[in-house]
């Protein structure tokens, strides 16, 4: 029965029409957006467009209002419990912090996963994580806290962490924020690293320009809670369209806004946010 | 910026009061759902592949528990001490000073040893409690956990909730000794008591009641530490401005409420 022998699916990530709420204001309106097996996915957008709120969802760590989500091909709204324990065990995170706890070891932290969801002698897990420390080249330093290290050794640290399990998807949010540009670079070809030595799927949200072009297969740009654009960094710059040239050039947009409803707001007669 | 508030001073007062009991309510659900999921978590964890660590909770153990000893120890003593100093003087308008023993091995064992102890947890252990998870969630390091595939609960709030469960009362009846024996002490040197006797008469008057009646309280004392201390640390919002507000928070009102309870308690039990 060689029909039954099941091929991966093409797509790792499948959004359709994703709609999601913060309190009374709606934040992702309607987002349809695919991830292909083994690209790096790019996603992009200024503060307040929902970059970060898309990642969380993706990272079932929100419930969405309305919508459908496929991550592996399995819907999240049907899993039970156990079964998101399960799926999660594909995903690594790198969070934007590093979300490395600080009462652990740095290979304590990188082992934490092994520790929970395998059973591994220590011995092995020990070997596993110092492998991964390797991969993101903080050999030796698993002694150490996290407190110890710099922002940029956090950072790699938080990847080793991540794929300390050979996740199927890896999932960065911001990976150069707040660090200087030589480090940040290095995070770029570390991404490119571990998409090439470890064949897994890459998920980045940043607002860089110059890191998006370098690592991205493809890239959607986010804004105000609607997808802008889906494509290549090269049908990116190609695009015509106002609001990508602004994000491209890096011009503030002009916020065009009715006199009276500016005065509305300055004396406080109406309420303040317009709901997005 | 919000806009102008226009209404009416007792209605905008009415609508602040009724929002903050709802708040209030809202917390106290949290704190139920607590309780209720960290046993869930401790009985069917091992089903569902989040099984509680019995380091986790040996660790917690030690912080709330042994490292409190020698704090408990020195509080149990000076109250034991203050109780004897206290009564004898009080006793010695009606000459009856020798009777003393009565008022000390009562009000140790019911009130004063479970009171002292749950207010030095609160203030150790609660607001450290607090201010780690708030910490945690402000790092994001409780995403970091649920993505992670492990139960930020059955993680974090199941072992410190069992090592209270298994600690305040044990430090409970330490300081019941403790604070009996320094009792003794100081009515040795002032009455002239030997010690012996006065454990004697300490022993005829307690009854296994008595014991009970504060270990019982000690431990709902331990079960609103922990909840308090998890439900500030997991409401922390705002940065480490906000972490230092719930740690606050967490002390004042988990003393508080050890206080009232032990008043409810007291009133209940002895009806």
């Amino acid at each position: 029965m060689n029909e039954t022998v099941q091929t991966p699916p093409r797509n790792v990530i499948e959004v359709r029409d994703l709609v999601t709420h913060y309190g009374d204001r709606m934040i992702l309106k309607g987002i349809s957006m695919d991830v292909r097996a083994d690209e790096i996915m790019v996603i992009m957008g200024g503060s307040g467009s929902g970059k970060s709120t898309l990642l969380r969802h993706l990272m079932a760590l929100e419930h969405h209002t309305s919508g459908t989500m496929r991550i592996l091909g399995e819907d999240i709204d049907e899993l039970s419990g156990v079964e998101l324990v399960e799926l999660r065990q594909k995903l690594g995170v790198a969070f934007q912090g590093g979300a490395l706890f600080s009462s652990m070891t740095v290979g304590e932290n990188v082992m934490l996963p092994l520790f929970e969801h395998t059973g591994l002698d220590r011995k092995t897990m020990e070997i596993m994580a110092r492998m991964k420390l390797e991969v993101v080249e903080l050999g030796g330093f698993e002694a150490l806290m996290p407190s110890e290290l710099s922002g940029g050794m956090i950072k790699r640290a938080a990847f080793a962490r991540a794929i300390v399990m050979d996740p199927k998807i890896l999932f960065c949010d911001e990976p150069s924020a707040g660090l200087d540009p030589v480090v940040a670079s290095q995070l770029d070809d570390l991404i490119l690293l571990l998409r090439e030595a470890l064949g897994m799927t890459v998920v980045v949200v940043t607002h860089e320009l110059e890191s998006a072009f370098k690592i991205a297969d493809r890239i959607t740009v986010l804004d105000r809670g609607e997808i802008l654009f889906i494509g290549t960094p090269d049908e990116l710059r190609a695009d015509p369209s106002q609001r990508i040239q602004n994000l491209l050039n890096r011009v503030a947009e002009d916020d065009n806004m009715d006199a009276d409803a500016y005065l509305n707001r300055l004396t406080g007669e109406e309420p303040a946010y317009r709901p997005l | 910026m919000t806009p102008t508030d226009t209404r009416h001073p007792i209605i905008a007062m009415t609508e602040k009061i009724g929002r903050a009991a709802v708040a209030g309510v809202e917390e106290i659900g949290l704190g139920a759902m607590m309780v209720l999921e960290s046993f869930y978590w401790l009985i069917f964890g091992r089903r569902e592949k989040q099984t509680v660590r019995l380091g986790a909770i040996a660790e917690q153990c030690m912080a709330i528990g042994i490292q409190a000893v020698p704090i408990i120890a020195l509080l149990a003593a000076t109250i034991g001490m203050m109780l004897a100093i206290q009564g004898i003087h009080t006793l010695r308008i009606f000459g009856a000073e020798s009777r003393v023993t009565v008022g000390i091995s009562f009000s140790v064992v019911r009130e004063f040893a479970p009171l002292i102890t749950g207010i030095v947890i609160a203030g150790r252990s609660g607001s450290a409690l607090a201010a780690r998870i708030g910490t945690m969630k402000i790092n994001q390091e409780v995403d970091a956990l649920y993505v992670m595939g492990i139960n930020p609960v059955r993680f974090l709030v199941v072992p410190a909730m069992v090592a209270m469960l298994i600690m305040v009362p044990a430090l409970t009846l330490f300081s019941d000794f403790v604070g009996l024996f320094f009792a003794g002490v100081y009515v040795n040197l002032d009455l002239g008591i030997s010690l012996a006797a006065y454990m004697d008469q300490t022993i005829d008057l307690l009854s296994v009641d008595d014991l009970m009646h504060g270990l019982g309280k000690s431990v709902i004392f331990s079960i609103l530490i922990a909840v308090i201390g998890v439900v500030n640390g997991a409401s922390v919002q705002g940065g480490a401005e906000g972490v230092g507000k719930a740690t606050t928070r967490a002390v004042v009102q988990s003393i508080s409420a050890i206080i009232v309870t032990d008043m409810l308690f007291a009133f209940v039990v002895t009806r």
